[in-house]
């Protein structure tokens, strides 16, 4: 028992060495770490947009004065808004991921591109309700301030509301930047090279799993965790003027 | 200035106004009172469209404010709006609440603006408070650079929906002070408000506002001395 511990032990160098280090093998997971990191920063640029867009479609709908013609235009966008968010959310990411590529792009050899439509439109649906939930959290009092001053609707949005709302839905939208970070490995089901694909690949070649695969979860945990940082400095320099 | 006629609001099934004709004249100081949920903040809220009347028209200065076509935007420029819970921008300092409202409507470039706004804040003698963020300052401060940032543009009129009901005892005196000096300058004012001196002493007109409807109205003297109604006098009863 004691004996098999350490031969265990003694074998766990050269199995490290065969993982990361011979024939400069550390390259490829650092060319995937890339690759992840870059379809992240993409996707989430993506879906920051689209969900945000989506977002002020659907509070402008919903906040429509009451007793006048509703605008028709906003109320089919709100309506394409509402069944996008609803089958986004309603459906596991990875199915949308084999949807993509196997149905819908079939013929694309691109797979960064469709790795970042899968990540970018399925995030997109999660930051579009995280900001329709901040832009209802502020107050009221705020809006109506805004518009008895003689402010218009944009403007209101854009110097009162969003601000506040951004505050409010900080530390959710990190969440949503750390899930999305994490839910990049999926990709690897698509042949797309990120981390979890070049680990794998390795992992096989050497008929050796545990070093491949407990590197990398340590790999993605550093940079959430580094991300956890940057998140709860950002909070707080956002809470200083409330502070003062 | 202000013609209101045949103005009725529900929410849902609850008729909160009903059917209320008023006319407020230029210079005039309308104080209206009367019990919670007797529909007055709903009619003050009704005249820049923050509520919007189920029926009625409203006109002001010619201008039919509930005309569906009006420019909704330029109407509330010229009506100023405090609030009971001061809604200042909790996100901006001092000088940009006072700001941004001239300068995005174009009525002022931003150093007229900050002009403007250091005008006002001396005169209502918070001129320390420009760069400071509303979290700073206390209740009777905060409704102080409320009205402050109202009067910024040039309002020919201002609401007031019950300005001094959520402050502390203490700081009534100097929100109620800034008002006077207001009225003393020929503003045209109307005020909900639960301040019985104020309304003696600074209103023109007290509206007794009870069930949706003005029950009663005079001028403040013969109001309070002899007020009319049995409705009026059991509420006068209760408050002064």
């Amino acid at each position: 028992m004691i004996q098999g511990l350490i031969d265990w032990l003694d074998r766990l160098g050269p199995r490290f060495y065969a993982a990361f280090i011979r024939d400069d093998v550390w390259q490829l997971y650092l060319q995937g770490l890339l690759t992840t990191l870059e379809l992240t920063i993409v996707a989430l640029i993506a879906g920051t947009i689209l969900g945000v867009m989506v977002a002020i479609i659907r509070t402008a709908h919903a906040q429509q004065r009451p007793g006048r013609r509703k605008n028709i235009f906003l109320g089919i966008l709100n309506v394409i808004c509402q069944i996008y968010t609803t089958i986004i959310r309603g459906t596991p990411m990875m199915v949308q991921i084999l949807i993509w590529n196997f149905v819908i792009f079939s013929s694309s050899r691109n797979k960064f591109m469709i790795g970042v439509v899968a990540l970018g439109i399925n995030s997109g649906a999660y930051v579009a309700e995280i900001v329709r939930g901040g832009l209802m959290s502020v107050d009221i009092g705020q809006s109506e301030a805004g518009r008895s001053l003689g402010l218009g609707y944009l403007d209101t949005m854009r110097f009162i509301i969003i601000p506040q709302a951004f505050k409010n839905i900080l530390p959710s939208l990190g969440n949503e930047c750390i899930t999305l970070f994490k839910d990049t490995s999926l990709v690897n089901t698509i042949g797309l090279a990120d981390l979890t694909y070049r680990a794998s690949r390795i992992a096989g070649n050497n008929f050796d799993y545990m070093p491949p695969y407990i590197g990398i979860a340590i790999m993605y945990l550093t940079i959430v965790v580094v991300l956890t940082w940057l998140q709860g400095k950002l909070e707080r320099r956002l809470r200083e003027s409330d502070r003062r | 200035m202000i013609d209101v006629k045949n103005l009725s609001k529900s929410f849902g099934d609850h008729l909160v106004l009903d059917n209320i004709s008023e006319h407020i004249y230029p210079g005039e100081k309308v104080v209206v009172i009367g019990p919670s949920g007797s529909g007055k903040s709903t009619f003050l809220r009704c005249l820049n469209l923050l509520e919007t009347p189920t029926s009625g028209t409203i006109t002001f200065n010619g201008q039919e404010v509930t005309d569906p076509k009006a420019d909704i935007d330029k109407i509330r420029q010229q009506m100023g709006m405090v609030f009971q819970h001061f809604n200042l921008f909790p996100n901006m300092t001092i000088r940009k609440n006072i700001t941004l409202a001239p300068v995005r409507t174009k009525l002022m470039s931003q150093a007229e603006a900050n002009d403007t706004a250091s005008a006002l804040l001396k005169r209502v003698g918070l001129e320390d408070k420009a760069d400071a963020y509303p979290a700073q300052l206390s209740g009777g401060q905060k409704q102080r650079i409320a009205i402050v940032r109202a009067l910024a543009m040039k309002p020919k009129l201002m609401l007031f929906d019950e300005p001094t009901s959520a402050l502390d005892p203490e700081m009534v005196g100097e929100v109620l002070e800034v008002m006077k000096e207001l009225a003393n300058e020929g503003m045209t004012m109307v005020v909900v408000t639960h301040e019985m001196g104020f309304a003696r002493e600074v209103g023109t007109r007290v509206l007794f506002m009870d069930g949706g409807h003005i029950l009663e109205q005079n001028e403040p003297h013969a109001f309070f001395a002899n007020p009319k109604e049995a409705r009026t006098q059991e509420f006068l009863s209760k408050v002064l």
